[in-house]
């Protein structure tokens, strides 16, 4: 199961979202391949009758009273770290072809 | 003599108006430019630190009372907001970004008249255990420039033993606290999971992300943590803290029940740091602990748990570097496609890519229950079996990593190599337990750090042991 094909690294790749050289992806089919088998060792952990754990300490579906609360911040200083502003709204690139 | 008096000293003394806070932002500022070698630090904050500490010491001469850490300068790691400030998380993503609001243990320091003086480097995102992941540079280990600090706090911890600043604020997800103390012989203090609100600290794993201080004693470390921990609406994990303060400490070893970790005294534990970890031991024998070996036998099996679990959180919270709303983006692209995944390939970092890549694999359809799932049951496994054993003892003991500082460039060809050195610290936060590491003497002249752990919640006994432990082995 560890060992991951060329294919099998694009296609994470794409999932990610990362666009990966030709020596990045056989580098990380090398070391993934590693990794993984490294914790393959799970494998051999008997977990008959137990429960996944997500969460350690209890807590189970906080909320808080639906109000808002004014934090004091300004959308335009928010929208000064956004690479691409125009008329107060973020620009993006074409999303439909 | 130490640079630095103890901080509630300090704290009192700028009250008193015997020493200005102006004044002990000027001695961190030049301790800082003074140790630039180390490359501790990524910015600091001149303007800002003085412009706050002339504040402070105006509202002294008004007589008011500015609070327990009036005019004490700090050190934070690059991944917590700081408000105006820039805060990179050592990535190339994050360059340029200014931070919009502030992280709520920022606050809460403020409130109590701490000053942010600078921010520190780390391993990008805090993935790694020597600062060499960090985007920009590699910290250099105060006993041996030649040497990491530890990661990913590894700017942290430096910056505490070259004694920049009294205190400085790190965060844990996998050792990323107790590592750097260990490697650079600071008190490293990673508190129950929940305990510290993390909102406004770049996300990494979260499911384990804690937040805590390195600072030079426990009494120190115990006063930072008094001051940020608690409850906060803006971070929904967080538990209520204990009502008596964390600085209230009962410094005595006797008659406490400590289990040492066999599975962690074994194979692979480097001699020199063996030595000083048994010398520990029989000190703490010695005035009247109760020792005890104890076997967690799942434990050989928290390392992989960690690595299935810790990348797949960062995988998810790194999808949020898009290079659309901020961070760096791509100028080269014609699609939306192609905008997230140029910005993407450029921004991060290769440990950052590596995370994203197995993260995506272990939460992928056809994987997820042979990986995720299997690590999540695992965790239980290990979280029963630490129940079980507080059971019998009060706290554990153990090495905090089964070697020295290793040298600069040693480890970076082989991710796995590196991975391991965390063998003995992400137990700790799989099962979401206090941790601390204390300096428990030098092996070849590097600093081995003691790890003590406590059951959740018993934030403030660990304390009191580490206290007493830290008075046996000066």
């Amino acid at each position: 199961m560890a060992d991951l094909t060329t294919d099998d690294v694009l296609k994470l790749a794409t999932l990610a979202r990362l666009q990966l050289s030709d020596d990045e992806v056989a580098e990380y089919q090398r070391e993934l391949g590693a990794i993984l088998k490294y914790v393959e060792h799970l494998d051999d952990v008997d977990v008959s009758g137990l429960e996944p754990t997500s969460q350690v300490t209890g807590l189970t579906n906080v909320s808080r009273a639906d109000e808002i609360i004014d934090y004091g911040y300004e959308p335009l200083d928010l929208l000064k770290n956004v690479p691409a502003v125009e008329k107060n709204l973020i620009k993006v690139k074409r999303m439909i072809g | 003599m130490s640079a630095w008096l103890p901080i509630a000293t300090i704290a009192q003394k700028v009250q008193a108006g015997e020493l200005k806070a102006s004044e002990l932002v000027e001695q961190a500022l030049q301790a800082i430019a003074s140790k630039a070698q180390f490359q501790a630090i990524i910015v600091s904050l001149d303007d800002a630190a003085h412009e706050r500490a002339k504040d402070i010491d105006a509202r002294i001469a008004r007589g008011e009372n500015v609070g327990r850490l009036a005019g004490v300068p700090f050190i934070a790691k690059d991944n917590f907001l700081v408000f105006g400030a820039e805060t990179t998380a050592a990535s190339n993503i994050l360059k340029g970004f200014t931070a919009p609001y502030q992280s709520t243990v920022i606050n809460k320091l403020e409130a109590e008249g701490a000053i942010c003086v600078a921010k520190a480097n780390l391993d990008a995102f805090a993935h790694g255990s020597s600062t060499e992941n960090s985007d920009f540079f590699t910290t250099k280990n105060p006993h041996d420039e030649t040497r990491v600090p530890g990661g990913s706090s590894g700017g942290s911890a430096a910056a505490v033993v070259l004694e920049l600043t009294p205190f400085a604020l790190g965060s844990d997800t996998g050792g990323s606290i107790r590592l750097p103390a260990s490697f650079c012989g600071a008190v490293g203090y990673k508190p129950t999971y929940g305990l510290v609100s993390r909102s406004g600290v770049v996300a990494m794993a979260s499911s384990t992300d804690t937040i805590g201080p390195l600072a030079r004693t426990v009494d120190d470390a115990a006063l930072v943590l008094d001051v940020i921990a608690g409850k906060d609406a803006l971070d929904s994990t967080t538990i209520d803290r204990d009502a008596v303060s964390y600085t209230d400490l009962l410094g005595d070893v006797k008659g406490k029940k400590i289990g040492v970790i066999k599975e962690y005294m074994g194979e692979g534990l480097d001699q020199g740091v063996k030595a000083c970890i048994e010398a520990a031991i029989e000190k703490l024998k010695a005035a009247g602990a109760e020792i005890t070996e104890v076997s967690l036998p799942s434990l050989s099996a928290a390392l992989a748990v960690y690595y299935i679990i810790c990348p797949a959180e960062v995988s998810s919270n790194l999808a949020r570097y898009d290079g659309q709303r901020f961070g760096f983006t791509s100028s080269d692209a014609e699609s939306l496609d192609e905008s997230y995944s140029k910005s993407r390939a450029v921004g991060f970092g290769k440990e950052a890519k590596r995370r994203i890549m197995i993260g995506t694999y272990v939460l992928s359809s056809g994987y997820y229950d042979a990986y995720y799932k299997k690590a999540q049951t695992v965790r239980t496994k290990i979280i029963n079996e630490f129940e079980a054993i507080f059971a019998k003892v009060d706290f554990l003991l153990g090495p905090v990593a089964p070697m020295t500082a290793f040298k600069i460039g040693e480890n970076v060809d082989d991710p796995l190599q590196m991975y391991l050195t965390d063998i003995m610290t992400v137990a700790v936060n799989m099962v979401g337990i206090p941790a601390v590491s204390i300096p428990a003497g030098v092996s070849d002249g590097l600093p081995v750090g003691l790890q003590l752990m406590a059951a959740q919640k018993a934030d403030r006994a660990l304390l009191g042991l580490a206290k007493a432990s830290e008075e046996l082995l000066v």
